[in-house]
């Protein structure tokens, strides 16, 4: 506990701790000073120039974000002279940018579109040479528009820094400098793994996922198609934040009301599927276990992770469970088990995913994937692409009543529901490996040890005597680290969970954009969407993935059995070294602490 | 040398060398092998003197001979009547106004050299930068010697603080309180850096000094570790410089052979050693922490501060950056001791600064001066005034960081604090001198294009501020210029100074600010009426036959694009529409019959 | 690659390894960068990526070096740079057929290199001299009043010697030099 210090802000004198930005203590005592390149996730690059300030004694401005307290320090954060510098600067930016607001995705949800507005910017002083630039559309998941790049750098810091993949920089210098994959080669053919990061913490529409909602309207629109959708557990708990509402709403009811009204015929939950995945990977980690197979085993859901280990860790390959996704699986059995129930012909089927995900994008098109020549999943949409076609198509979905899902893909237990929190894989895995090995009931079922946002989390639990020592990890820097531990002491832990996004699929790249007066990754947002898939575990009766009742037929009618010839076929899959090869800085990988 | 009859030193720093410096020695060595008296000499090569509009440079000692402007047929003339038949060759020894004494024994008879006081580049010219054993009998590593065996730590930094040594580099901050900062650090690990970066277009002091002395730097790092605690010292030099860089690997290797550098120097318990690093062409690398970064392996981008250097710079470490300069001024003041060196300059900057004269001014070349020294004798005593009987119209100091000032401040003693109270800055040294001749406009417009060029791209002010800022100018210079053109440079200039995040961008807009301040009538002439009192500008000019026209059509012969018309012996005329004012008239007429209106 | 070339190479692949020994080993990354272009002339990709396997440094962050610096070239460049003048006074006297002529006799654009690594066309600002427009200049040396087949023949001037240098060196090797 240090002893506190005095400033004075705009002739007003504070008690502050010491060991602190003035941005920081500014904000503590409700200044918001306006700001562009600062995350306090990532590291200070006071490049923006907006959050500038005057402290006493100095000459030139300051950056509030990177400037400390000290004792006696009088500052002034809103001076006429202040506010002109500010509103020049932002138009600065402005005079080097696309004009074209009123068409662009991120109208009306852009932290340049907000500040420009609060800067009272109404004419223009300095317009000259623009810079253009193509755009990069080469990826499945993420794409590039250089000219709306303000140069804030919080791309290529959230991608070094919090994901360790390194695959984006500044090139150039000067007014030429732009972001881009080594060599500019197209993102597609890059290092990235998709995880999308970049796009929710891109402060313009630099950075957007690949948009299929035209293409989907047009399917939607088919009577020749049979249109089955499934959503991730991930978008009930944030969706409500793109309407508006507080987050950590639990809106499935609603969304499924609101995809039936767009045109869907089934509406299934990818939580029926993450119930299944337990079945298949409990069963593959048991059977590693008991005979001597590969440890330790790590999971595979995460899209962004696979794309990661093929490029950065293909001596882990052993290692990782050959299940699919659960969103794959769910495709999988969509075109097989359903189909041939209802007698639909699979290639009439028009598989949709809503995810909280922009790597699925790039996952739905593996061709590893495919089966019987057919992709499971022909369309992933994000949380926010399914949210403006259900606002495009005029849906109330605050409003609407709630609906179930349809059968037989579509109801789930509790711990389908929480694959969306990080350690929530692992504590459904848990809860059925458990009973499947012992024979006897789990009790405490809610796996403390793995939950919360902790970067890398350890536990264990005694099955029958013997001690399983388990490992989470989210953000891909933390998955680095521990992997690297992993590569240290293959004994050290025995199953590890790993999610691509921090904090989990709460945080993927599809989510709802930060709102007015939060900023992207809060802390804050993604314990209480995390919070939502909890409650809605804790609400429900079934709890453990083997109870569900329809897996439990799936298995009698179609899978016979876990890890069957069947299942192997539909529901597993392989991975390969891929290039280009992923490069970590050394010094990073044997950092011990987690990333923030 | 007693058995020698003469003793030659040849200048071989790079102005001579561009000169065929190289190529006349060789001539001459052949001359005398021819005559068989080459026994009879003893042959120096040395650094750059500074006189180097006058290389190549030979002197010949006994008798401070300064021969200068040497062509290759001037050996064998040298050779026979100044060596063998003991006459100097009076046409070829450089002449000068007036006799001044100080450096007549080592320069001779020259004023150019008498008005300065050359501390930090004392051995220039003088020895042998490649031997080490030159710069030992100049009491080369006395002062390190003093320091390890009479010193402590602390007593050196008291040493340079109370020297006034002020950073050399341009931010002039007081020398021995950055040390002090540095040493106060607790971390084992701390680092020496010398800033040899010099990227100002104009400015070559730092690398005369490294070229003519490489050791006077390593000699002062190597104290400059020892009263800090630094076992690593790290000089950061531009790839262009490759001579530099190899004189420094040379003395690098020499001082470590010599045990001045490696471990346990001189016997003691101090172990301290040097690495060069390059840069690679990014003028921004000479800011502190740009430079740090791209040490680091990193893009060249600086960083804010605080954290400062001192406390956290290479590789998270404290960190020792010293400009080339400042560090060869080190060992002077060890030996000769502070208190002397508080005695030369002014109450506030303390010693010498080493300048690059040059523009329009008839001696161009590197002087070191006092500080306190006034802009009009550096001018017109040392660089010898305007010539072709033009008239002086600015200065500009600090290179494209600095402003222009017009006659009035001549009389400005040069220190820190007035020359920027005078409206520019000292900077590194680079001072231009403009005449007449030359648009102030366009002056404003060159430093503009080169800092937007040089700008790292980080910060918003800098980035895309100077590229408008350089996109008024350019209209401005080529007729296109608005009312409110120079309103909107004032107000962006501003903000771009205050609101930049390196010093690159807080000084990018000093010289359109000092422009505007001292000849806004000039940028008013441009955009109202279209005129450029200099003739500079080009789209602003006219080329217009007078009445002195002869008739020779020398003129419509050259013009690429047909526009002169006149009959032989008839005064000719040009029509401006087609004109696209290239010159080519006004350069092949012989009458001075064409005006640039 | 010449034996000259082949030995730097080996050179830059031991300092490598030894900066991999280093505590910071991306503080020798422009220092290798510099001996990579000294070998090659530029820095080739293949290059850059395997400092990026040896130093263990991101190949993105490579690059953000290599384009930040312009003292790296990312292109080769060839033998000989010719520069046509684009000023005012050539673009009037035709400079722009000269420019079409060159792009079509070497086969590029401009700013690219040839495939011999013979010649790197460019464009240029004023030379200053305009009297003789339009003008080329080819390494140092100035080339005015050209048209098509002027400009042809400087090339294939050029071209002759390039191959009568090759003859040259490679008759010295057939006559058995050390």
């Amino acid at each position: 506990m240090s002893r506190l210090i005095t400033i004075t802000i705009n002739d007003k004198p504070y008690q502050v701790e010491p060991n602190q930005t003035i941005m920081q203590a500014a904000d503590k005592l409700g200044f918001h000073i306006p700001r562009l390149c600062y995350h306090p996730k990532l590291s200070i690059e006071g490049a923006c120039r907006v959050c500038i300030v005057e402290v006493e004694g100095m000459k030139n401005y300051v950056a509030s974000c990177a400037f400390p307290v000290s004792d006696g320090m009088k500052i002034r954060t809103n001076t006429q002279a202040l506010r002109t510098a500010r509103r020049d600067i932002i138009e600065l930016i402005l005079d080097n940018h696309p004009q074209d607001c009123h068409t662009c995705e991120r109208d009306g949800n852009c932290e340049l579109q907000r500040l420009a507005a609060s800067m009272g910017i109404r004419a223009r002083h300095f317009e000259g040479e623009r810079k253009r630039y193509e755009k990069d559309l080469s990826s499945e998941a993420v794409i590039r528009d250089p000219e709306k790049c303000i140069l804030c750098g919080r791309c290529v810091r959230m991608c070094s820094e919090i994901q360790q993949v390194h695959n984006l920089t500044q090139a150039h210098r000067g007014f030429h400098t732009v972001v881009m994959p080594a060599y500019n080669m197209p993102m597609g053919e890059s290092v990235c793994t998709a995880c999308g990061q970049c796009i929710n913490v891109c402060p313009t529409a630099a950075f957007l996922e690949k948009n299929y909602t035209q293409e989907l309207f047009e399917k939607l629109n088919d009577p020749n198609l049979v249109k089955v959708v499934q959503f991730a557990p991930s978008v009930r708990a944030a969706i409500g934040e793109a309407f508006g509402l507080e987050p950590g709403l639990n809106m499935e009811g609603q969304l499924i009301a609101s995809l039936r009204k767009l045109g869907f015929d089934y509406v299934f939950d990818t939580q029926f599927a993450a119930d299944l995945t337990i079945m298949e990977e409990a069963s593959e980690f048991l059977e590693r276990l008991q005979s001597g197979g590969v440890l330790p085993m790590i999971t595979s859901c995460s899209s962004a992770w696979m794309k990661c280990l093929e490029q950065f860790y293909p001596d882990l390959i052993p290692n990782v469970s050959t299940c699919k996704s659960p969103m794959s699986m769910q495709g999988a059995v969509t075109k097989t088990y359903f189909a041939k129930k209802k007698k639909i012909d699979p290639r009439k089927i028009l598989s949709v995913a809503v995810m909280c995900c922009t790597a699925k994008k790039y996952e739905a098109a593996r061709p590893e994937l495919m089966f019987d020549g057919m992709r499971g999943v022909d369309i992933v949409v994000t949380t926010r692409e399914a949210a403006w076609m259900i606002k495009s198509a005029g849906i109330d979905l605050v409003n609407i009543q709630p609906e179930e899902p349809d059968h037989p893909l579509g109801i789930s237990s509790g711990a389908g529901a929480i694959f969306g929190a990080t350690g929530g894989v692992m504590e459904a895995a848990i809860r059925t490996a458990y009973e499947l090995y012992t024979g006897e009931t789990l009790v405490d079922i809610e796996v403390e040890a793995v939950r919360g946002l902790k970067g890398i989390k350890e536990g264990s639990i005694v099955m029958d005597g013997k001690e399983i020592r388990v490992a989470v990890a989210h953000g891909l820097g933390n998955a680095c680290r521990l992997l690297e531990r992993v590569r240290q002491d293959p004994s050290r832990y025995h199953f590890i969970e790993i999610m691509g996004c921090p904090g989990g699929c709460v945080g993927g790249g599809g989510q709802p954009y930060a709102q007015i007066n939060s900023i992207p990754l809060d802390d804050e947002n993604l314990r209480k969407r995390a919070q939502a898939l909890y409650d809605l575990d804790k609400a429900k009766t079934i709890r453990r993935s083997h109870d569900n009742p329809d897996v439990q037929k799936l298995y009698k009618e179609f899978l016979q059995s876990p890890l069957s010839p069947v299942s192997h076929q539909y529901l597993h899959t392989h991975y390969k070294a891929k290039t280009p090869v992923g490069i970590i800085p050394r010094n990073e990988r044997t950092l011990s602490g987690d990333s923030k | 040398m007693a058995d020698k009859q003469y003793k030659l030193t040849f200048c071989d720093g790079s102005g001579c060398l561009k000169n065929h410096a190289r190529e006349f020695r060789q001539l001459f060595e052949e001359e005398l092998r021819r005559h068989q008296i080459q026994q009879n000499v003893q042959i120096h090569l040395s650094g750059c003197l500074g006189m180097c509009t006058k290389g190549p440079i030979l002197i010949v000692n006994p008798g401070y001979i300064l021969y200068g402007n040497l062509r290759s047929e001037d050996a064998p003339e040298i050779v026979q009547e100044h060596l063998i038949n003991g006459k100097p060759v009076s046409r070829l020894i450089i002449q000068e106004d007036h006799l001044y004494n100080r450096f007549f024994r080592i320069f001779g008879d020259s004023e150019f050299f008498g008005r300065q006081m050359r501390i930090a580049l004392r051995n220039c010219g003088v020895i042998d930068p490649e031997k080490i054993d030159d710069y030992l009998a100049m009491r080369g590593y006395e002062a390190l010697a003093k320091v390890l065996t009479e010193m402590t730590p602390q007593q050196v930094i008291e040493e340079v603080k109370k020297s006034g040594l002020r950073g050399r580099g341009g931010a002039g901050f007081p020398t021995g309180l950055k040390w002090e900062y540095t040493a106060k650090q607790s971390d084992p690990e701390k680092y020496v850096i010398c800033n040899a970066d010099e990227g100002d277009p104009g400015a070559f002091m730092d690398r005369s000094a490294i070229e003519g002395d490489p050791h006077t730097v390593l000699e002062g790092m190597i104290i400059g570790g020892y009263a800090i605690g630094s076992r690593q010292g790290i000089i950061y030099i531009r790839a262009e410089y490759p001579l530099a860089v190899q004189r420094l690997k040379k003395a690098i290797e020499d001082a470590r052979r010599e045990g001045f550098l490696g471990e346990r120097i001189l016997g003691t318990d101090f172990s301290f050693d040097i690495r060069i690093c390059l840069g690679a062409g990014a003028f921004v690398c000479g800011e502190e922490t740009a430079l740090i970064h791209s040490i680091e392996g990193a893009r060249g981008m600086p960083r804010p501060r605080p954290p400062y250097p001192s406390v956290s710079g290479l590789f998270g470490k404290p960190t020792l950056i010293n400009n080339v300069e400042t560090w060869a001024n080190i060992p002077v003041i060890i030996i000769d001791g502070a208190d002397w060196f508080s005695r030369i300059g002014t109450a506030t900057s303390k010693g010498t600064k080493v300048f690059a004269l040059a523009g329009k001014v008839r001696n161009t070349g590197l002087v070191e001066v006092p500080m306190g020294t006034t802009l009009r004798d550096i001018i017109f005593g040392i660089g010898g005034g305007i010539p072709n009987g033009k008239k002086f119209k600015a200065v500009q100091t600090g290179g494209p960081s600095g402003g222009c000032l017009p006659e009035k401040y001549l009389d400005t003693q040069i220190d820190y604090e007035s020359l920027a109270k005078a409206g520019s800055i000292m900077g590194s040294g680079g001072m231009i001198v403009i005449d007449e001749d030359s648009c102030m406009v366009r002056m404003a417009r060159f430093f503009v294009e080169f800092t937007q060029d040089e700008s790292c791209g980080k910060c918003t002010p800098c980035r895309e501020g100077t590229k408008r800022m350089l996109e008024i100018l350019t209209r401005i210079t080529r007729g296109q210029g608005k009312p409110g053109d120079i309103e909107k440079l004032e107000r962006l200039g501003t903000m771009i100074q205050k609101a930049s995040l390196c010093g690159l961008g807080q000084s990018a807009p000093n010289p359109v600010l000092s422009t505007i301040r001292n000849f806004r009538e000039e940028y008013e002439e441009h955009i109202h009426q279209k005129k450029c009192r200099a003739h500079e500008c080009t789209a602003l000019l006219s080329f217009v036959v007078q009445d002195n026209c002869v008739g020779c059509g020398a003129c419509k012969r050259v013009c690429p694009v047909n526009a002169v018309s006149g009959n032989r012996k008839e005064k000719h005329s040009i029509n401006p529409n087609l004109c696209i004012k290239c010159g080519q008239c006004y350069d092949a007429c012989k009458f001075n019959a064409i005006a640039k209106v | 690659m010449t034996q000259n070339q082949t030995e730097k190479l080996q050179a830059i692949r031991e300092a490598m390894q030894a900066a991999r020994n280093d505590a910071h080993p991306e503080s020798h990354l422009i220092g290798i960068l510099h001996k990579v272009q000294e070998v090659f002339g530029y820095l080739p990709r293949e290059m850059m990526d395997e400092v990026a396997q040896t130093l263990e440094i991101p190949t993105a962050h490579i690059w953000g070096v290599a384009t930040f610096y312009h003292y790296f070239n990312l292109e080769p460049i060839g033998r000989h740079v010719v520069s046509v003048c684009m000023g005012t006074a050539c673009y009037v006297k035709g400079a722009a057929s000269v420019l079409e002529t060159l792009k079509k006799e070497l086969g590029v654009e401009v700013g690219k290199t040839t495939s011999d690594g013979l010649f790197t066309l460019q464009e240029a600002r004023c030379l200053g001299a305009c009297g003789i427009a339009p003008v080329m200049m080819i390494d140092e040396k100035i080339y005015g009043q050209l048209d098509s087949k002027k400009t042809v023949d400087i090339i294939n001037q050029y071209r002759k010697a390039a191959a009568e240098e090759k003859s040259a060196v490679g008759a010295e090797t057939r006559r058995g030099k050390p």
